[in-house]
């Protein structure tokens, strides 16, 4: 089975299918990753927008990282340097970006639903890379690979997301993915930043609870992901830093807690010392640098999906040289 | 002289629900008599209303012209063209224009306009402070003398307790309603919805129902304090819902309004499309329920539109970046027919009673179907079916979340002063 796919602005409407797919897809960019040569020509002669009006490094740069190694070319915008400091709206910025005849638009912005907004005025796919406080759909499903790599199955486990889960758009793309699968939320933080709302807002019967205390959370847990303290994105004053530490870091102590095998992710930038302490920021559980690795596997999966489409029946769709022209010359890594 | 003949006339004043021929004469009712009964010469211009419901001219207390200031999204002309499609006779425009109509000179700009280029009646609203900044009371009695028929910070609340005592008590001796737009600035900081599991699930900063209710509570005790007229604006929550209850259980001057999106619509229906953006913003299932009761019980005195317009230019952005807002007037009876009088929540007589009798009595004045009275009149049918279209919009602004619903029933003719001002 193959799917299609338009834009990709959120996991919440796709299936545990299509995520699947998604997923499947990215096996084989992940072994691109491990060849001294990295550079397919699937996308040559396609150029991807990379609109960031909030900053990012990671993400930009995996995303960048992605293009450049299926041959498209790429065009970046920074918040900084944008006109959006000269008050251009991010509809003209879009249709200005547009009127280069990109072919695809990746975007990050501190608006939730900015993508969706840009995605119903214009006609190229459109990848959200991050929306104010609502989704980041290509971390959840790195996070995903990164789990289904570990644990060998996404089905059924205990997952504990620990931090500001209110503001964080990561924990909901995690939610709608990992909840397709059959998979037990604990979310975990101080109150303001875990609302009782959060309970319902995953797959129809997925169960999510809330709790207050660490020690709880962690017990049982599979997978641990731990959310960055971001003070960048509050709207009200943030908790105390040190009441933060006392009752949340994730440290040795506690990690006895949870499961043996327990495995650790973070979606990146660590604050070392506040929301985890670096002995398990970089312990044997911590799956941290994986997940920028599958980053742009993922990300190489998802523009490869929405630019060239799957090929039926091809496992390797990408690297089988069955697509459109472009990718002819895609059965070897070249440059 | 015009006769509107054969309709079902519906008079909540008199309760009267009966086929009658109405006589218009010099802008006012001539005369009011059994279907058939009517004398009249030949000649004289004649509307039938066969198979139509004629009510008394429909007011709308809640709406924002924009004009002066902010002509791109709306004037007193497009306004109140979109208000005569939608049935309304008359409509008080909130003073939150560029510059606000704090003081009688804004205000004789206003009713001038109006004279001259206005479809139906408008009846401004002026500020409660002066530049609705919450700081000091505005010229309201020379306002008054020029034609303002309540006073309102709408768009915020009147800043603080102490002020809205001073405001109620001095509207109080000048028999002027205080219309507070309720709400805790601080609990709603931020906000672009209400916050609540769809605000939680989109990722859009909510407000609570308290940002609300606890305003409400405030101005409810203080109307006590002070015995002044008090009208809720854009009542959505049923926590404020329950204190009006209280207030006019307790034989408070207290009254309110709810808004058509708001007994429509719910947090539940936001999508990431600033139409669906507005303040109050679209309340939880339980509120609606409430509103419903609200509006059925007697507890809810008028629908308002609350009419606000914004140019593309300014409304077509990121959610969180949109200004407030939604039209209303096209859309009010529609929706009232289908969520109120179709549904079987509430009988006929009561939808026209809130649309009429019930905001003339919040603003100390009569709307009634009796000979001598001002020819305001609103013709509409039960069951017309009709699909609004927003492009074909007589408002200058697109932003409204029911282009494209149909409908059945809707306005047919509104006759303003004996004249048709609009006919569908």
């Amino acid at each position: 089975m193959t799917y299609c796919f338009r834009d990709l602005l959120a996991l919440e409407p796709l299936s545990a299918d299509e995520l699947s797919f998604i997923l499947d897809q990215s096996k084989p960019f992940q072994e691109i990753q491990r060849n001294p040569l990295k550079k397919l020509a699937t996308l040559r002669g396609k150029t991807v927008v990379l609109a960031f009006f909030e900053n990012s490094t990671r993400t930009r740069l995996s995303f960048g990282t992605a293009a450049s190694r299926l041959g498209a070319d790429t065009m970046n915008l920074q918040a900084e340097a944008s006109s959006l400091k000269k008050g251009e709206t991010l509809l003209d910025t879009a249709n200005n970006l547009n009127a280069m005849k990109p072919d695809c638009f990746v975007m990050r912005h501190s608006s939730s639903g900015a993508a969706d907004f840009v995605a119903r005025h214009l006609e190229i796919p459109v990848v959200n890379a991050g929306d104010g406080t609502h989704e980041h759909p290509s971390q959840g499903l790195l996070d995903a690979l990164t789990i289904r790599d570990r644990k060998g199955t996404l089905r059924n486990l205990n997952i504990t997301i620990l931090g500001d889960i209110a503001h964080s758009r990561v924990a909901r793309s995690n939610i709608h993915l990992l909840g397709k699968f059959g998979c037990r939320f604990t979310l975990c933080g101080p109150a303001m930043w875990v609302p009782r709302e959060m309970e319902k807002i995953g797959p129809p019967g997925t169960p999510i609870r809330c709790v207050y205390r660490v020690e709880e959370a962690l017990e049982d847990a599979d997978v641990i992901i731990v959310l960055r303290v971001q003070t960048e994105r509050l709207h009200e004053p943030s908790l105390s830093q040190n009441d933060y530490i006392l009752l949340y870091q994730l440290n040795a102590e506690r990690m006895r807690l949870a499961k043996p095998d327990a495995l650790i992710l973070h979606p990146g930038p660590i604050n070392r010392g506040t929301e985890i302490t670096p002995e398990v920021a970089d312990g044997p559980q911590s799956a941290v640098l994986e997940q920028v690795t599958n980053g742009v596997s993922v990300r190489m999966a998802i523009l490869y999906l929405l630019m060239v489409g799957a090929s039926e029946g091809s496992a390797h769709p990408a690297l089988a040289g069955k697509a459109e022209p472009p990718s002819k010359e895609t059965a070897h890594a070249s440059d | 002289m015009l006769l509107i003949r054969n309709g079902r006339v519906l008079d909540p004043a008199s309760n009267t629900d009966a086929p009658r021929d109405i006589l218009l004469k010099d802008g006012r009712i001539k005369e009011i008599a059994p279907a058939g009964k009517l004398s009249v010469d030949s000649g004289v211009e004649t509307f039938d209303a066969s198979g139509l419901i004629v009510a008394p001219g429909f007011i709308d207390m809640h709406v924002h012209l924009r004009e002066p200031g902010q002509e791109n999204s709306e004037t007193i002309e497009t306004g109140t063209l979109a208000a005569a499609r939608g049935g309304f006779t008359a409509v008080c425009c909130m003073p939150n224009t560029r510059p606000v109509n704090d003081n009688a000179s804004i205000t004789r700009f206003i009713v001038d306009r109006a004279k001259v280029h206005g479809h139906v009646r408008v009846w401004p609203i002026g500020a409660a402070s002066i530049g609705s900044k919450g700081e000091a009371i505005s010229d309201i009695a020379a306002m008054r003398e020029a034609g303002i028929v309540a006073v309102s910070d709408d768009g915020k609340p009147i800043a603080t307790a102490k002020l809205a005592r001073q405001i109620m008590d001095y509207c109080r001796s000048l028999e002027l309603p205080v219309i507070e737009h309720a709400e805790d600035v601080s609990l709603a900081a931020g906000a672009s919805m209400r916050e609540g599991v769809a605000s939680t699930r989109l990722g859009l900063p909510g407000m609570p129902a308290a940002a609300e209710s606890v305003c409400v509570a405030r101005d409810v005790q203080i109307a006590e304090l002070t015995g002044a007229r008090l009208h809720i604006a854009h009542l959505s929550a049923k926590s404020s819902l329950e204190q009006v209850r209280f207030a006019k259980q307790h034989g408070l001057h207290v009254t309110c309004e709810v808004t058509p999106h708001h007994f429509t619509l719910i947090d539940e229906d936001v999508t990431y499309d600033s139409r669906f953006k507005m303040n109050p913003p679209l309340a939880a299932r339980e509120d609606r329920e409430a509103l419903l009761q609200g509006l059925a019980d007697g507890t809810v005195d008028a629908i308002s539109t609350d009419h606000a317009p914004h140019e593309p230019a300014i409304k077509d952005v990121e959610f969180d970046k949109a200004p407030f807002g939604i039209l209303g007037f096209e859309t009010a009876l529609g929706l009232a027919l289908e969520q109120l009088v179709h549904s079987g929540k509430i009988r006929l007589m009561r939808m026209v009673e809130l649309f009429s009798s019930g905001p003339a009595r919040v603003l100390g004045k009569e709307r009634k179907l009796t000979a001598g009275e001002q020819a305001d009149i609103t013709i509409f049918s039960l069951d017309r079916p009709w699909t609004y279209r927003v492009k074909e919009s007589a408002s200058k602004s697109r932003n409204s979340p029911f282009d494209g619903r149909a409908f059945k029933g809707g306005p047919v003719a509104t006759i303003v002063g004996g004249k048709i001002v609009h006919r569908a």
